[in-house]
């Protein structure tokens, strides 16, 4: 009963390796010359920070489907959510340099005649408000749907699908132009981000250190969660529910409780995608994006937090190079993956690689949180 | 509640259907604080079923079920009820396979539920040593830190028994526990019920007549969801409804 400790080895290397990145990554970028070897381009360092947030946005995930079994394919909305409350503080900042130039209003909304600001846009001028957002809005959206989904006893496929329609009724809703977000444009234009400029080098540098402490954050916390006793539970929950119940484990109290904190993440991931990539629209609601992280958690290995990681940066790659060169085959190619890793590599590629090599625990077996097939 | 008055568990003409079909019809069953009382009856006779009311996790259609004599268990669900200190051993053994031995005992350990409670919960020393003496009375003191997957099926249904020790409830529900075990291990686990019996009250469903002629207690035989006869082993053996549904064929 050794207790699975916090900073477990592969846990350590992981974090010097974040470091080590968030080191490198902005010096090469920064201090390197260009044209030397050693030079990073500018695309690359917000590119590969977009990559960061996209593997915390798939811990997040993992963190509920891989230890409670709760397969959301909705859980595109709450990064979403998290970005637009993010790109609303970043509108709201670029004030009066705005192509109509008016003070308060963003551009969209002068456009389309507004006279005042709505309410819901109240306080997104303030840097602490919109963090505050990016945390309240997807966690509470993530509270109230689990709390009704999870007291009916929805599971499964059943629970999949809700969650698919949550995702797209969002899409449909933000897709409006009366609903005050942009409509299908989005929020983009963004010129700053606390005062500095989202097209400097050194901000794209500080965005990416940024995004690595948020992923080290996001990962610790879900190590602390997934060690701790109430992670056991989560894993009984996962492989043998009824039973947790009858042992007198509220069981609905533990879903909702990682749920919310899974959106939260999944919305911090959002809020730094956003001044990443410069833009925020509907899209990323699609339910396609939903399933999309799903497919790099099994990639990398479901349940074990750092093939979620894993998996998100080998997919995403993958994704970058294969549509600089041959951008419809795409979608093919990610079938195939998601179809070979299936057959081949049920486990993910740090599952496969895992059993493997990564014998540090001796006689201990219980280590990693497998799923039960 | 007065009719209730010195029961641990009391069922008074609890009926269900599904679907028409009715899998408990007029049941009326108590068991005495401290009794161990076994059940036995043929296959689809409602055993399960019985315990599924009595666990919260079917709402019978009509009577009552009350538990420590005032408790009515129709109105709480599977985790109240658990954690009000009934316990269950499930037909089909259910363990928490891709946790360890020594795990499956602590998260059943008795006290500890809340979702903030377990985050923060560090193992005691009290817990370690209570998981250690039960680890001994189901002899799996060498297969502790082993998934409980690996275990045998005799293996699994005694760690369940432990989960069951682990949680010291008042009642324990024992669904089929010697199915898949060796002659020798059936003995030791109707031993093991025997030592259980007395501080908790004991309800054991069985088909190994042998294990239940070990038991030694008294004995209900349900059939088509209603008791057919109650009494010694003995007598209900000779009851002739009794061989007509059940032991005869
Ligand atoms: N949830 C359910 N839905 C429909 N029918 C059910 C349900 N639960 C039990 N039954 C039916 O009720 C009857 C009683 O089943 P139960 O499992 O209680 O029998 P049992 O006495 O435990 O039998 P066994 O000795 O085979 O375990 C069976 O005919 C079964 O098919
Ligand atoms: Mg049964």
């Amino acid at each position: 009963m050794k207790a699975d400790p916090l900073l477990d080895l592969k846990s350590k290397l992981f974090l010097a390796l974040l470091v080590a990145a968030a080191i490198v990554v902005p010096m090469a970028n920064l201090v390197a010359a260009p044209g030397s070897d050693f030079y990073l381009p500018s695309f690359a360092v917000a590119l590969f920070g977009k990559y960061l947030t996209y593997a915390l946005l798939a811990l997040s995930v993992d963190l509920i489907w891989g230890y409670c079994g709760i397969l959301s394919l909705g859980h595109g909305a709450f990064f979403a959510l998290g970005g637009y409350a993010m790109g609303m503080h970043l509108m709201r900042e670029i004030g009066p340099r705005g192509v109509y130039g008016d003070p308060v209003l963003p551009d969209f909304m002068v456009f389309l005649d507004w006279k005042e600001l709505p309410w819901f846009w109240w306080g997104f001028d303030q840097f602490w408000f919109a963090c505050l957002m990016v945390l309240l809005v997807p966690g509470g959206l993530a509270f109230v749907f689990g709390w009704l989904a999870f007291r009916s006893r929805v599971t499964g496929v059943y629970l999949s699908i809700i969650t698919q329609a949550m995702t797209y009724a969002l899409m449909l809703a933000f897709f409006r132009n009366d609903m005050g977000f942009g409509g299908n444009n989005g929020l983009t234009d963004f010129r700053d981000v606390l005062g500095f400029d989202l097209r400097s080098d050194a901000t794209r540098a500080g965005l990416f250190v940024a995004s690595a402490a948020a992923l080290g954050l996001g990962y610790l916390l879900a190590r602390r969660v997934t060690t701790s006793r109430a992670g056991k539970v989560l894993v009984s929950v996962r492989d043998a529910e009824a039973r947790a119940r009858f042992l007198g484990y509220r069981v609905e109290g533990y879903k909702l409780m990682v749920f919310t904190l899974s959106a939260m993440m999944a919305g911090v991931a959002g809020a730094l995608y956003v001044p990443q990539v410069g833009i925020i629209n509907p899209g990323e609601f699609s339910p396609a994006n939903s399933i999309e992280i799903v497919i790099w958690v099994a990639v990398g290995g479901r349940g074990l937090l750092l093939g979620a990681v894993l998996g998100a940066i080998l997919v995403n790659g993958a994704k970058t190079l294969l549509t600089g060169w041959v951008p419809e085959i795409w979608i093919f190619v990610l079938g195939l993956i998601f179809v070979l890793v299936t057959l081949f590599l049920p486990k993910g590629v740090l599952g496969a690689f895992g059993t493997l090599s990564w014998r540090s625990g001796g006689a201990r077996r219980g280590a990693s949180a497998q799923p039960a097939e | 509640m007065e009719f209730a008055r010195g029961s641990m568990l009391y069922l008074d003409d609890v009926s269900v259907s599904f679907d028409g079909f009715k899998a408990i019809n007029g049941l009326s069953l108590m068991l005495a604080p401290g009794e161990m009382r076994a059940v036995i009856g043929p296959n689809g006779a409602g055993k399960t079923t019985m315990m599924d009311i009595i666990t919260g996790k079917t709402r019978p259609d009509h009577g009552d079920v009350i538990f420590d004599q005032s408790i009515d268990l129709t109105r709480h669900d599977e985790t109240d009820i658990a954690r009000m200190g009934i316990g269950r051993k499930f037909q089909k053994p259910t363990v928490f396979e891709t946790h360890t031995v020594a795990d499956n005992l602590l998260l059943s350990l008795a006290g500890k539920r809340g979702v903030f409670e377990t985050l923060l919960a560090q193992i005691t020393g009290a817990e370690a040593r209570r998981i250690e003496e039960i680890l001994e009375t189901i002899r799996l003191e060498e297969r502790r830190d082993d998934l409980a997957a690996d275990l045998s099926h005799g293996q699994k249904q005694w760690l369940e028994i432990g989960m069951l020790l682990a949680q010291d409830p008042k009642v324990l529900l024992v669904d089929e526990p010697a199915a898949g075990m060796t002659d020798a291990e059936t003995m030791a686990t109707a031993d093991l019920l025997k030592r259980i019996a007395g501080e908790h009250t004991v309800m054991v469903v069985e088909h190994d007549m042998e294990f239940v002629r070990a038991l030694g207690v008294k004995v209900t035989v349900l059939n088509e969801g209603s008791v057919l006869a109650e009494g010694s082993l003995d007598h209900v053996s000779a009851d002739p409804h009794v061989i007509e549904s059940y032991l005869g064929r």
